[in-house]
């Protein structure tokens, strides 16, 4: 017990927003989130589909920038504790080129009850597509290429 | 006039042609200088739909700005 423990502290890295250039692994992900008070764990994977609007997509690449990226999710990370009990949080974003299926983004909170971490893990992504500043371009089938515009999900929030 | 550095990102670079550049202009407020670049390179994104930073701060459209700033365009996000 005195080693897992150990473990807990050695692997927690929360409440922070990494920028990432390799692939996302959730299983090593989920272990910093771990607390012995938590009694409930929630994430989100947000993964690159092959169809937007319609056009046939192949790959979307991400640019971001991160040190504004990083210091505006310390902010939604804040924001989400003040309304969500939770203990930790913790949200990977990738950069550049994408296949489809890759996981693009992923959010991770933990809390003591499994309310609390549905809600705190929503509240994170739902304003991670807004605030940050990220830039997603989609490669689509026929050899074209566009920048996304998330008007759509700023009025959804 | 004040010496501006103004950093483009995705289509704001696309756009230009060039991720950063010094520009000499008359300036009170980032809303200038987004003006003046959108002169300048011919974009025709609302303003409404971006976003402006001042050193690396977020800010507001009518933030000022003084000599030697590096004012950051973002055109809409679209993370996640």
């Amino acid at each position: 017990m005195a080693i897992r423990c150990c473990c807990f502290r050695r692997l927690r890295v929360a409440d922070l927003l990494t920028m990432s250039s390799n692939p996302i692994k959730p299983d090593e992900l989920r272990r910093r989130l771990f607390d012995p008070a938590a009694g409930a764990y929630c994430a989100f994977e947000g993964w690159v589909r092959n169809e937007n609007e319609g056009q046939t997509v192949l790959r979307l690449e991400y640019e971001a920038y991160e040190p504004l990226a990083v210091s505006e999710a310390q902010k939604i990370f804040a924001e989400a504790k003040e309304q969500f009990p939770c203990l930790q949080a913790y949200c990977v974003h990738r950069s550049g080129l994408l296949e489809i299926g890759d996981c693009a983004v992923w959010v991770g909170v933990s809390s003591p009850h499994r309310d609390e971490a549905f809600r705190a893990c929503r509240f994170i992504i739902d304003q991670v597509k807004v605030r940050l500043p990220i830039w997603k371009k989609e490669h689509y089938v026929d050899g074209n290429s566009g920048w996304v515009n998330c008007e759509r999900c700023a009025q959804a929030s | 006039m004040k010496t501006i550095t103004v950093r483009y990102f995705a289509m704001f670079r696309e756009h230009a042609g060039i991720g950063v550049e010094t520009l000499t202009l008359t300036a009170d407020t980032a809303a200038d200088v987004f003006a003046a670049t959108r002169e300048r390179h011919g974009s025709t994104e609302p303003k409404g739909h971006c976003k402006v930073a001042i050193n690396d701060v977020m800010a507001s459209w009518d933030s000022k700005v003084e000599d030697g700033d590096t004012v950051l365009l973002f055109p809409p996000v679209a993370g996640g």
